[in-house]
């Protein structure tokens, strides 16, 4: 283990943070709050322990696999532990669990709070946790490779270990031009949705903090009514924003770059959009009953479906209160989640498609057992490789989700909570069903639960194996 | 600029590392072996695509429309020339390098270059033959860089026991040995520097220095270093770099003896080289590198295809001569243990061969953006030589060196004034229209005013 290349990635990562925090603190001094000063203080605590560590500049450069493992995961951990430090600081959020778990829901874009009310915090400090879901959405690390010239290709195992996907492959041959075209895509949607949003009647602050929950899939409001006040436009915006960053990044840069033809080879992106719109569909025919008009229900059905698949949690209605075919969907959905490679959550698109393609060989096999089939994605042949690690993902998945539930089921609240909470914070979600609904929020749980559901969602945005090798003897030996 | 390497084999896998180190190339590498292009992509910052290089649709998703360069270096000669033909087809604006060890091809490639586009061809065997070749006429120093069209040479040696240069501090040579010769290099174990005046030079460090043809001999000649030419050499081991060897020797009048297991291979040999003795004979059985003289022997390279075989064999011959024991290493992995074994000078034919291509890539690239005239990596990849053309209004022209706020890790080595060379001091100044060469282990510079603070 190069535990000084670490310790180095860590310091640049807390001074990213640090120099994010003046951000929220711009707002302050603009709003003239005295949050501001929390700000400075926060972003100087972050310096004191970034910058030696980055003085302290290793000789040795090389990471290998597990090092990057290692110091994405004690990155997102970092981060998570300092960007509390504002809330706990300005006296918004006095708990330290509490305070972690929001930012932790932040960064990893699940956008779950345990505020019961928003709107009592300090426009900065809301600024803040919006834009936690910005960072976050497409990755600190990915930043960090698109700024510093790492050597080599060793910094393509931070990349490979920060970004979601079954497969995590480069869009031009250096990887930090991939970090860059990456970042560039992802702040072009996101000022594009920002003036859409100001020629609505936002005010800037309304505007910048909504579309950083919506790019980074967040889901973070700054009312307690979530989006349901907003206009429709806005609220129509918003829906084709959240499908937007849902999907594939590598299908815009195909795109760019005039290769059409194979960005509709995409599959996962097809069958994104075909997840969409059926969901939307039967959730129309299901719910038309509660709205007035063919719009209003198809506006409020298009909204939820593609917030829950997207993973980014906002809301326009409390759909804990839709028939039980509707929540179902949506259940089922938050699993889903988005595309490999878009800022969103959940399981993925591709690996559910991987998943349906080797059950149908398996039938074609047990017809046939001596036929030769490989599943293909995008018209190639996936190596074996692949497919396995796509289904040891799921069943990592699934024994995680288990662990967690049963382990919060200590606070005896009823299963539809338990059950959607876990979901909605391993897929990095935000709002489940029934006390953790739309409406509600997490403050209910006890501060055990939080630990564990903080946790929960730093193992689902970085797609569980980076936090799993933490806790694996071999990975600390030397 | 945009590179695609096709195949990575040893060169291919050294020139992905040699090239991606620098800043400025998108390289995309192409092979048919998934592992091998996995372990490429996670080691270097490149992109990796699947499949034959000879396929269109591959190249395609590699980007041949935009790429400045296509190297093929597969172990098929027929797939590297028809990979270029079609990589010409798709876009005839890049050059072409094809990897061609078949000498009955190289010999009539001309014919054909100019259709193929082919830029440069690269033959691992002839490269490596002709660097023993030079490394052979020029005992004991380990590695010799020429610039400035062969005018100034930078020479690597070791310090031996016992030398004049053991103790010394670099800038007491010109006193002490009464010699105009500049150290531009020193490596210690693992460490490179660029040494300032006040740098002590201890034993076993290897040394660069920077001087004409002419003081370079006489100061190898002060510190006790015999330079007379070999005039005889044994070689074991009878491949395609023996061949090509031998005939280069002979040419330049040095008796070549080549010991070569195989009777058949034996017979083609004194076919191709009728001025050469061939031995039949197995060069590891120590009876018969007696008996064949390996005690008189000036020279002794070992060229068999197991490294392994090589080592030992240039191992022995170091007990029993005092001459000039060239090694030939087919596999790197195991370098730092190599040169701790105090064999002199250890050729690796794929990095002589990914080493000029870079060349040839640096070159091509400096046409476009810098003024780069050569450039050699030196003091074992950890530093570059540059050579500079000074322009008019350069930031370094006009005033004397002393005064210039150059870089740490940077060092002046040479002056080429129209054809005259001046080892720079302090005090000297350069001139527009001169062409100097920079040591730096910086990495990437483009213009010479990089040099600068």
């Amino acid at each position: 283990m190069n535990y000084k290349m670490i310790s180095y990635v860590l310091g640049c990562v807390l001074n990213i943070e640090a120099a994010a925090m003046v951000l929220p603190f711009l707002c302050a001094v603009l709003y003239d709050e005295s949050a501001k000063w929390v700000f400075l203080l926060c972003a100087a605590l972050c310096m004191v322990v970034g910058v030696p560590l980055v003085l302290a500049r290793p000789k040795n450069k090389t990471m290998f696999a597990k090092e990057g493992f290692v110091a994405v995961a004690l990155s997102w951990i970092t981060m998570s532990i300092f960007g509390a430090l504002p809330f706990v600081v300005s006296g918004c959020i006095p708990s330290f669990v509490d305070a972690i778990f929001e930012t932790a829901s932040g960064f990893t874009t699940t956008g779950a709070s345990i505020l019961n009310d928003v709107e009592a915090l300090p426009k900065s400090l809301l600024f803040w946790r919006s834009f936690t879901h910005w960072i976050g959405g497409m990755g600190v690390l990915v930043f960090l490779v698109a700024l510093l010239p790492l050597s080599g290709g060793d910094n393509f195992h931070l990349i490979k270990a920060e970004s979601p996907g079954y497969s995590v492959g480069k869009l031009v041959p250096r990887v930090s031009s991939t970090a860059k075209i990456l970042y560039g895509i992802y702040i072009v949607f996101t000022c594009l949705e920002v003036l859409l949003l100001k020629i609505g009647g936002l005010d800037w602050f309304e505007s910048l903090t909504l579309s950083f929950g919506t790019a980074g899939t967040g889901g973070f409001g700054i009312v307690n009514s979530g989006i349901a006040d907003y206009s429709s436009y806005v609220q129509v915006v918003i829906t084709v924003f959240m499908t937007i960053f849902g999907i594939d990044f590598s299908f815009y840069y195909l795109i760019l770059m005039r290769r059409i033809k194979s960005a509709f080879k995409l599959e996962e992106v097809w069958v994104y959009l075909g997840i969409v719109v059926t969901s939307v569909a039967v959730i129309f025919f299901n719910t038309r009953h509660l709205f007035e008009g063919a719009f209003e229900t198809l506006k409020h059905s298009a909204f939820q479906v593609s917030s829950i698949i997207t993973t980014t949690g906002y809301s326009t209605t409390d759909f804990d209160l839709w028939p039980q075919l509707s929540k179902t969907i949506l259940v089922v959905l938050m699993f889903c989640g988005a595309c490999a490679g878009s800022t969103g959550g959940g399981i993925k698109v591709s690996r559910i498609l991987i998943l349906f393609k080797s059950i149908i060989k398996e039938i074609k096999v047990l017809a046939h057992p001596k036929s030769t089939i490989k599943v293909k994605m995008n018209g190639r042949i996936l190596e074996h490789e692949t497919v396995r690690g796509v289904n040891m993902f799921f069943m990592a998945y699934m024994f995680i989700f288990t662990g967690v539930l049963i382990a919060i089921s200590i606070d005896n609240l009823d299963f539809t909570t338990n059950f959607t909470a876990v979901v909605a914070t391993l897929s990095n979600i935000g709002p489940g069903l029934s006390q953790v609904g739309p409406v509600c929020n997490f403050s209910l749980f006890s501060d055990f639960s939080k630990v564990i559901l903080t946790v929960a969602m730093v193992i689902g945005r970085l797609e569980i194996f980076p936090i799993l090798v933490l806790f694996s003897k071999n990975t600390w030996k030397r | 600029m945009n590179i695609i390497v096709v195949g990575l084999g040893k060169v291919g896998e050294k020139l992905v590392e040699r090239l991606s180190r620098e800043e400025n190339h998108n390289i995309t590498a192409i092979d048919i072996k998934r592992d091998v292009l996995q372990d490429t992509v996670n080691s270097y910052d490149v992109m990796g695509v699947f499949g034959s290089g000879a396929s269109v649709d591959v190249l395609s998703e590699a980007g041949i429309e935009d790429t400045d360069i296509f190297i093929a270096a597969t172990a098929s000669d027929e797939l590297n020339l028809f990979a270029c033909l079609l990589a010409r087809k798709l876009n005839s604006g890049c050059s072409t390098i094809a990897r061609v060890r078949n000498p009955e091809y190289s010999k009539e490639l001309h014919l054909f270059k100019e259709d193929l586009g082919l830029a440069m061809i690269i033959n691992p065997e002839h490269t490596a033959a002709n660097e023993i070749a030079r490394a052979l006429r020029f005992p004991s120093a380990v590695q010799i860089d020429t610039f400035a069209k062969g005018r100034v040479e930078i020479l690597k040696f070791k310090i031996q026991q016992g030398s004049p240069l053991a103790n010394l501090k670099v800038a007491d040579i010109k006193n002490r040995l009464s010699s105009d010769v500049l150290v531009c290099g020193v490596e210690r174990g693992d460490d490179a520097f660029i040494p300032g005046g006040d740098f002590v030079m201890e034993e076993g460090d290897f040394i660069s220095i920077v001087a004409t043809i002419k003081d370079a001999a006489a100061f190898i000649k002060k510190i006790g270093i015999k330079t007379n030419k070999v005039k005889d050499t044994i070689i074991v081991g009878g491949g395609a770099t023996a061949v090509y060897l031998a005939k280069n020797l002979i040419k330049s009048g040095i008796e070549v003896k080549i010991i070569e297991q195989n009777q058949a291979r034996c017979e083609l040999l004194c076919d191709l080289l009728p001025k050469a003795t061939i031995i039949n004979g197995d060069g590891t059985e120590n009876r018969l590198l007696l008996e064949e003289g390996i005690e008189n022997a000036e020279s002794f390279v070992s060229l068999t295809n197991i490294d392994e075989e090589n080592v030992m064999l240039s191992l022995y011959a170091k007990t029993k001569t005092d001459g000039k024991v060239v090694t030939k290493i087919n596999r790197i992995a195991y370098d730092e243990v190599i040169r701790n074994l105090g064999l002199d000078t250890i050729i690796y034919p794929k990095n002589t061969a990914a080493e000029y291509i870079v060349r040839f890539v640096r070159a091509k690239n400096n046409s476009i953006g810098s003024n780069i005239e050569t450039m050699h990596y030196v003091l074992d990849g950890k530093a570059e030589a540059l050579e500079f053309r000074i322009v008019e209004n350069s930031p370094i022209s006009n005033q004397t060196i002393e005064s210039l706020s150059l870089k740490d890790d940077i060092i002046i080595a040479c002056i080429n004034r129209a054809g005259k060379i001046i080892t720079p001091r302090g005090k000297d100044v350069i001139l527009t229209g001169d062409r100097v060469i920079v040591v730096t282990t910086h990495k990437g510079f483009k213009d010479i005013s990089d040099i600068l603070r």
